[in-house]
Formats: C-alpha cells, sequence, structure tokens
C-alpha cells in the first residue's frame, strides 16, 4: 500500500488513539523501561547517572537484609489478602446474588463502599488503639480475655495481623463488581438445564455450571486482586508508620519509598522496582494458568 | 419454601440459605461496623470520645465536630475554598480528559482495529497486571523534565492515561456497539466523528459514566503531595490530612472529616451503581 492510501486508510484511526496512547507510552511503558535502565546504575538526582553493572542486585539480594524482611513480609501479606480477598469478593457477590434486588443493592453498596472511602481506614487505628481507651482493647479486657491493652499497631507480633485484616475490609472493589455482573449475566436457562442433567445442591451448581461461566470475570478479578496485593505499602504506613517495629510491616513497596523518596538511591530504587515488576508479572501468569483448570 | 428475602431457585436447600444468610450477617457486620462506627464518633460530644469504657454508638449526637471543623478551616491560612477549588479542578478536568481520550482510543481500537492496535491493547493489559509504585521514581523524573512539578498539571495529565478505563471501555464497546450501527450511519454520510459521538457514545453510556467514577475517585482522594508545592495549588484531602493530623485532640473533628470525605464518592457510585455493574459485565478476559 502506498503510504497515501495508507494514511487515508487508518489516519484518522491513528489521530483517535493517538492521544491517549502517546501519554500511555509516556506514563506507563517509557517508565518501566526507565526503571530497568536505572536499576544498572547508581543515580542521586544530582549528579548523571553512573553505571554499576549488577553491582544493586547483588548487594539487594546477598547484603541488604531488611529487604530479605521485606520480601518475607510482602509475600506473607501478598498469599494471603490476595487469595482471601479474592473469595471473599466470589462468595460475596454470590450469596447477594441470590438476594432480591433490593437487598442485593443495598449489599452491594455496603461490601464496596470501604474501597471508595479514602481515608476512612483510618478509623481502624481508633478501634485498635493501643491504649485501654481503644475499642478492641476496651471489649476484649471487659470480657476477660486480655488483662492488660495490647499494642496492636507497635507491637511486631500483632501488627501484620490489624493490618492484613484492614486490607481484607478495603480489599472488595473492582474484582467485586466484575463478579456481581458476571453472575448477573449468566443465563438461567443454564441452570434449569443443570438441574435437570442431575446436579443435585449450590456446590455442585457453583463449579460446574457458575463458576466457568464467569470465567472471563474471574481472570480479570484475579488480575486486579494480584495487582492490589503486591502493591500494599503507603497503607500500611499510614497504619502502622516508617519504619514500623522490627521492620514488622516492611514491604518491598515500602522498601522501595525508603530508598526512593527518603535516601534518593534512585539505581537502588529501581532494581527494587524492577525485581518486583517481574515478580508480579510472573503471579499474573501463573495465576491465569490455574483458572483456566476450573470447572 | 426458603427465606422471604430469597429468589427461589431448585437447587437450594433451606439449610444451605441459613447457612449462607448466616455467614452474609458476620461478614455484613464486619464491613458496616467501622462505618458506623465513623458516623457515630463524628457526632460525639467531647466528653464520649474520651469515655472510659469506651461506646460504639453516640448518646447525646452533635454537630460540635463539624463546627470545629468549620472554625479551623475558617482559620486556615488558605482558604479552604481554594483547597476544595483545587481538588474540584484536578478531578473535573482530569475525568473529563481521561473519558474523552480513552473512549477515543478505545473506539479506534474496538471498531477500526487499524495496524498495531492489538499489540497496544495488549500492553494495556499487561500494564493492569503491576502496580503503578514500580514507575513512581521514572515519572517522577519525566514531570520534573517537562517542568511539570508544583501545577496541576502533574497530576491531571497522567491520570487521562489511566489504563482501567482504557480497559473496561474497549470491552464495553466490543460487546455492546453492534459493527452493522455503525456501518448504517457511515452509509447515511456521518464522518468519523459523528459516528463515534453521535452514535457510540450514547450507546456506551454505562461504560463512560464507570469511567467517570473511577477517575472521579481517585482523584478526589488525590493529595497529589508527590508533585505539589506551593500551599495555595494543595488539595483538600491534603488540607484535610493536616487537621486531622493535629493528634488526639482533633479525634472528633477527624470523624467528622473521613465523613465529608466518604459521602462524595459513595454518593456518586449509588446514583450510578447499575452502570457501573452493567459495565463491569462486559470486564472479563477472554484465554
Amino acid at each position: 500500500m502506498r503510504s497515501g492510501a495508507f494514511f487515508k486508510k487508518w489516519g484518522i484511526s491513528y489521530l483517535f488513539a493517538a492521544p491517549y496512547v502517546i501519554l500511555f507510552l509516556l506514563f506507563t511503558v517509557v517508565p518501566v523501561l526507565i526503571a530497568v535502565g536505572l536499576s544498572f546504575t547508581s543515580y542521586n538526582m544530582l549528579q548523571p547517572p553512573v553505571w554499576v553493572g549488577w553491582a544493586n542486585y547483588v548487594k539487594l539480594l546477598f547484603a541488604d537484609d531488611v529487604f530479605l524482611i521485606a520480601v518475607k513480609n510482602t509475600f506473607l501479606f501478598s498469599a494471603i489478602t490476595g487469595p482471601v480477598s479474592y473469595m471473599l469478593c466470589l462468595i460475596l457477590a454470590w450469596f447477594i446474588n441470590e438476594l432480591k434486588p433490593t437487598v442485593r443493592t443495598f449489599l452491594t453498596l455496603l461490601f464496596y463502599a470501604p474501597s471508595i472511602s479514602g481515608n476512612v481506614f483510618m478509623i481502624w487505628t481508633i478501634l485498635f488503639s493501643g491504649d485501654a481507651y481503644g475499642w478492641v482493647n476496651s471489649v476484649l479486657i471487659r470480657l476477660g480475655i486480655i488483662y492488660e491493652p495490647v499494642r496492636w499497631l507497635t507491637n511486631p507480633d500483632t501488627l501484620m495481623c490489624v493490618t492484613i485484616l484492614v486490607t481484607l475490609w478495603m480489599s472488595l472493589g473492582t474484582s467485586f463488581l466484575a463478579f456481581i455482573a458476571g453472575l448477573q449475566g449468566i443465563d438461567d436457562t443454564l441452570y434449569e438445564a443443570g438441574a435437570l442433567d442431575g446436579i443435585r445442591n449450590r456446590w455442585q451448581e457453583l463449579w460446574f455450571i457458575t463458576l466457568p461461566a464467569m470465567r472471563p470475570q474471574l481472570m480479570f478479578g484475579a488480575i486486579i486482586s494480584i495487582t492490589t496485593s503486591f502493591a500494599a505499602g503507603s497503607n500500611i504506613v499510614a497504619l502502622v508508620g516508617f519504619p514500623s517495629t522490627d521492620y514488622a510491616g516492611h514491604t518491598v513497596i515500602t522498601h522501595l519509598m525508603d530508598y526512593g523518596n527518603i535516601r534518593f538511591e534512585m539505581g537502588y530504587a529501581s532494581a527494587i522496582a524492577t525485581l518486583l515488576f517481574l515478580v508480579m508479572l510472573g503471579t499474573q501468569q501463573l495465576v491465569q494458568r490455574l483458572l483456566r483448570k476450573i470447572g | 419454601m426458603g427465606l422471604p428475602i430469597y429468589r427461589k431457585r431448585v437447587t437450594r436447600s433451606s439449610g444451605g440459605d441459613v447457612a449462607s444468610l448466616l455467614m452474609l450477617v458476620i461478614l455484613g457486620a464486619f464491613m458496616a461496623l467501622p462505618m458506623v462506627y465513623v458516623i457515630s464518633s463524628a457526632f460525639k460530644p467531647l466528653n464520649e470520645l474520651f469515655l472510659f469504657p469506651p461506646r460504639f454508638f453516640v448518646r447525646n449526637p452533635t454537630l460540635d465536630n463539624f463546627k470545629d471543623l468549620g472554625i479551623l478551616m475558617a482559620e486556615s491560612w488558605v482558604p479552604i475554598s481554594r483547597y476544595l477549588l483545587n481538588t474540584v479542578i484536578i478531578t473535573s478536568v482530569g475525568t473529563a480528559g481521561h473519558v474523552l481520550f480513552a473512549s477515543l482510543c478505545a473506539f479506534a481500537i474496538s471498531k477500526h482495529r487499524f495496524p498495531g492496535s492489538r499489540v497496544i491493547f495488549n500492553l494495556i493489559v499487561i500494564s493492569l497486571m503491576f502496580a503503578p509504585e514500580v514507575t513512581a521514581i521514572p515519572n517522577y523524573l519525566t514531570i520534573s523534565y517537562l517542568g511539570w512539578i508544583d501545577s496541576y498539571r502533574a497530576v491531571i495529565i497522567p491520570a487521562w492515561a489511566s489504563s482501567l478505563g482504557l480497559f473496561l471501555m474497549k470491552q464495553f464497546m466490543d460487546q455492546m456497539v453492534p459493527d452493522s450501527l455503525l456501518e448504517a450511519a457511515r452509509i447515511d454520510g456521518a464522518s468519523e466523528v459523528q459516528v463515534f459521538w453521535q452514535v457510540a457514545m450514547p450507546t456506551v453510556r454505562p461504560a463512560w459514566l464507570t469511567l467517570i467514577i473511577l477517575s472521579f475517585q481517585s482523584l478526589w482522594g488525590n493529595t497529589g503531595s508527590t508533585f505539589i508545592y506551593s500551599e495555595n495549588l494543595k488539595t483538600l484531602p491534603y488540607a484535610l490530612n493536616q487537621i486531622v493530623a493535629g493528634g488526639i485532640a482533633r479525634a472528633g473533628v477527624g470523624a467528622a472529616v473521613a465523613l465529608v470525605m466518604m459521602i462524595v464518592p459513595v454518593t456518586v457510585f449509588i446514583v450510578n451503581q447499575r452502570s457501573v455493574v452493567q459495565t463491569m459485565g462486559t470486564s472479563g478476559l477472554k484465554e
């Protein structure tokens, strides 16, 4: 095709796509490449970057004890919040779907609200306040389960549990809505046919009819849940402070913020970002493969 | 038989209905209690806020906390209306640009399938798979190179290219806008801009309402503090966070602030709930 004819056919399409695509490349694609490039340098934002080869990665993996704590915490945190929040989204969407429309609308709002309410999660710091004025402490003391107030958010043994709880509380977001929509989109005749074919109870129905029918939403929801669970950082800092006691709430993201925003070791911070990027994409691939086996 | 709030279905045992209802009540309480606590605390007078043992519900509701918030706002060095204006500008310009550019691009990808569109869409799906924190450092460098630091642009323009919005819009157009409809308009002599604006966009109303909500939510809560230093350009969430940061003495005001910040996005969602659920219905990923 001559370039004139090509432009005549596709010019308007490229014109339509251009503003978004240029910004997307500039703020999402190029930054990933820059991060990978910077990860092989030493860069403090004042002097030009200096090439250091694999030195950042070697230091990160073999000489940075705090990074290993962060990796351990991140895996623990995402291994719990990712799957649990995903199951919670699915089970609640499934329960809600059986209800009458008005009740369903109300409960959808109730479950979805925490994820869109911004800083409201900070109310948990009052509920879990470390003195006897904290609501949780007060109730547990009155019930005789504990005898003195627990410092929930500063005690390294408990602060991770509290952050996980709060994260789950605000995790019924986009995936949850996608599942509700997916369930509503399933044709009722599928269920009638299933009942004739010998589906006995709700669990068989869920596994053999519902889940396969909403597989596209399940895959979309998984992507969102995994990304969110690995991205935990700023909310944890808001709850338990930075650095948290004994680094008990330290994650890869907070480690990244430490080197990027506080120490200005941009090369090192970029190495952390690059590793996190690779781990997230790897996990996504693995989970997408698992989800294809449903039903 | 079965419980009155349930729709009837053959494969449902009443026992199972009761069990799942029980679980719904427990999880519902877990979700609702902190929200109720925020609302109840916002109306607590001082003597109830620091009561020992603490009480969950308010006894003598009062508007004192909201009055205190009003006084703190009036006393602030930069008038609170300025913070509100900043947030309104960032939210409205950011949301409008995002909806327009993402819809235009989604239309071209979904309906024109121009050479290269598959690559672009795959990149967008991949970008959903990693957290934006990964690109925070290069983004800061880019924005400072462009000279956008300490201006609205630093927050608004990157928000135009958010990937979730484009993804949802493209999936919705794939499934909800028949090619024949567009073809009919073209035969009637409509230009491609008219086809997009007068035929496609009215058809995908639920999708752009959803984009508005998602973009609104993220920009409304944006403190912008990474990029914006001048006090008179800072946002409402930033200013309100500063008020709450006053510590224990601001506990009641803090609850009032939380309530104020929460009401807006929740209301926007309530109004558009049906559209959002409809849009999410097309969000699925094909294997």
